[in-house]
């Protein structure tokens, strides 16, 4: 077997002691280490424990307060091309005003300067990132009028359509109904498989994502770890990151679940 | 001596009126403002920020007050507060529940100064009520001339940052993390703005502005999803608006900011109407659909799943 038959492990986000501050307050501290790339990353933790910060952080919309942070190898700032983003809620205002479509071209174009059509080269990648989120029907309808669920999968192309190595999602099952959560996971899991792309996704539910996760960082204490996810699927673990008492149960399958204990 | 309750007539002299002097300027002023307001409007409207265009309108007041105090071009004054105005509502305004109170503060304070200026002015109540309402039968060659500058700076740069504004109007975050700086474009934007109001306000004057800015902007996304095809239909409709009001006020005698604003606001109304009706049946198609509610999802949580 020669050398390059090896499955590469390339490093996909790289913290040397970060810190975060956000308006003069230390949000965590001590993040020292690696995530290879390739996986499904899960950033849980309380609320205010500083999640969003460490996404702006790898996004670049936020520097680190001490220590080094590099995002494939370059600094984060740098690495915009190579990063997709899934805010919570995609269309705040605008809409009513935008197609599904114009969402998508906008992760393409919407940082080019001086007014221009989209080419055809630049619809049809924009055509085929919303075929592999199974949004091509709802493509042409305005972004008010989709459901959550369908409003995430245009948000998902609109971040796709640049061919990110990177894909973070800010709570993406955020007030989804159940079939909604299911199909999401489901898709989330598809095209990490088609794709190969590295996801970093903030979750405050963990059950419906677990089958799919396979490392966590979490935010405890005002630290910043990283484990793989069956060291943090631990009651011990879990009632000290949530601060109410946590069960590890399993499903009749051997899938494990989270749950109050009793 | 009659008296005319409503002294709206006929004027079969029209014509002749339409192709004077005065009305030449007014047609090009008018299609010059509505050119730019249909081009803003959308913006405004995408970007939620109606109320700040209502309140930079009103921020001319004191400027033209202020500026026939101290004798200089009631443009300089209408300018210097318009844009200075939009400037402090978009550095302080970062946040949109931020942007309300500063945008209000603001518009408070303007009408406060435009009512001193005018108390120490011994002859401007003309000048309060052509800012009040507007005067395009007034505008003058020099009006004209900076109004040409006005729209070929707006239309420049709008053309320079619209995929990038459109962008950060949608989503700021993801724009900015797609290295769009959103500040630097959300403060161009009020700069924009308040370049197209001072244009605007000379026209149809602060009180009416809106039904010239954002009401056909309005319109026209109720028509289109499509960004490019909104904003021609949004200018349209300002154009035509502002083409047809002149027509009747000079067949009526009527100041042309009334008939202008009636016919964006009727335009406006017709096709929400028939928006309102169209999504009412769209709704009706989906709730015949079942779907998945939140209440079943509670009951599969409570269940342990």
């Amino acid at each position: 077997m020669s050398l390059s038959e090896l499955p590469v492990t390339r490093t996909a986000l790289a913290f040397t002691d970060v810190s975060a501050v956000r308006g003069g307050r230390l949000i965590w501290s001590d993040a020292s280490f690696t995530v290879p790339a390739g996986g499904i990353v899960a950033v849980i933790g309380p609320n205010g424990s500083g999640k969003t910060t460490l996404l702006h952080m790898v996004l670049g919309l936020l520097p680190a307060a001490s220590g080094q942070l590099e995002v494939f190898g370059r600094r984060p700032s740098q690495g915009r091309d190579s990063i997709g983003y899934v805010p919570q809620h995609y269309a705040e205002g605008a809409g009513e005003a935008i197609r599904g479509i114009d969402a998508v071209l906008l992760g393409l174009t919407g940082n080019r300067w001086a007014f221009g059509r989209s080419t055809a080269a630049q619809r049809k990648q924009a055509g085929k990132a919303l075929a592999a989120v199974e949004a091509t029907d709802i493509a042409e309808r305005r972004l008010s009028t989709l459901s959550g669920g369908q409003q995430q999968r245009i948000a998902i192309a609109a971040a796709l359509v640049a061919q990110p190595q990177l894909l973070i999602l800010d709570e993406p099952l955020a007030s989804l109904d159940l079939r909604s959560q299911h199909d999401i996971v489901a898709l989330l899991a598809r095209l990490h498989a088609e794709l190969a792309v590295t996801m970093l996704v903030v979750a405050h539910d963990l059950n419906p994502l677990l089958p799919i996760f396979d490392s966590a960082i979490y935010l405890l204490d005002g630290r910043a770890h990283y484990a793989p996810i069956r060291d943090v699927v631990d009651g011990v673990l879990l009632t000290r990151l949530y601060g109410i008492p946590i069960q590890v149960a399993h499903t009749q399958e051997g899938e494990p679940f989270m749950r109050r204990a009793l | 001596m009659t008296v005319h309750v409503v002294a709206l007539g006929y004027q079969p002299n029209w014509w002749p009126i339409l192709k004077s002097g005065f009305m030449g300027n007014a047609l090009i002023g008018g299609t010059i403002v509505a050119l730019a307001a249909g081009l803003i409007g959308y913006f405004v409207v995408v970007r939620q920020s109606a109320f700040a265009a209502h309140a930079l309108a009103h921020l001319g007041l004191p400027g033209a007050t202020g500026a026939v105090l101290l004798g200089v071009p009631v443009v300089v004054g209408l300018g210097v507060f318009c844009v200075g105005g939009s400037l402090v509502i978009g550095l302080l305004g970062k946040r949109a529940a931020d942007r309300e109170v500063v945008t209000g503060t603001v518009l408070a304070m303007a009408i406060g100064l435009g009512l001193f200026f005018n108390s120490l002015a011994t002859k401007s109540s003309s000048t309060m009520t052509n800012v009040l309402f507007g005067d395009l039968l007034a505008i003058s060659d020099g009006q004209l001339v900076s109004f040409a500058i006005l729209l070929v700076v707006l239309g420049l740069s709008v053309g320079i940052i619209y995929r990038p504004l459109l962008f950060s109007s949608v989503n700021a975050v993801v724009a900015e993390a797609k290295g769009v700086p959103v500040r630097v474009l959300s403060i161009a934007f009020m700069a924009l703005l308040g370049l197209s109001v001072t244009m605007a306000v000379q026209a149809v004057g602060t009180l009416l502005l809106f039904a010239l800015v954002v009401t056909p902007a309005a319109t026209a996304i109720m028509l289109t999803p499509r960004p490019v095809l909104a904003m021609v239909i949004s200018t349209t409709v300002s154009l035509g608006a502002v083409w047809l009001g002149l027509c009747a006020s000079a067949m009526f005698n009527l100041p042309p900011s009334f008939p202008i604003v009636t016919i964006a606001c009727a335009i406006w109304s017709i096709v929400w109407v028939s928006n309102r009706r169209r999504v009412a049946m769209w709704q009706k198609s989906i709730s015949a659909s079942p779907t998945v509610t939140s209440s079943t999802r509670q009951a599969a949580a409570t269940s342990g799943n």
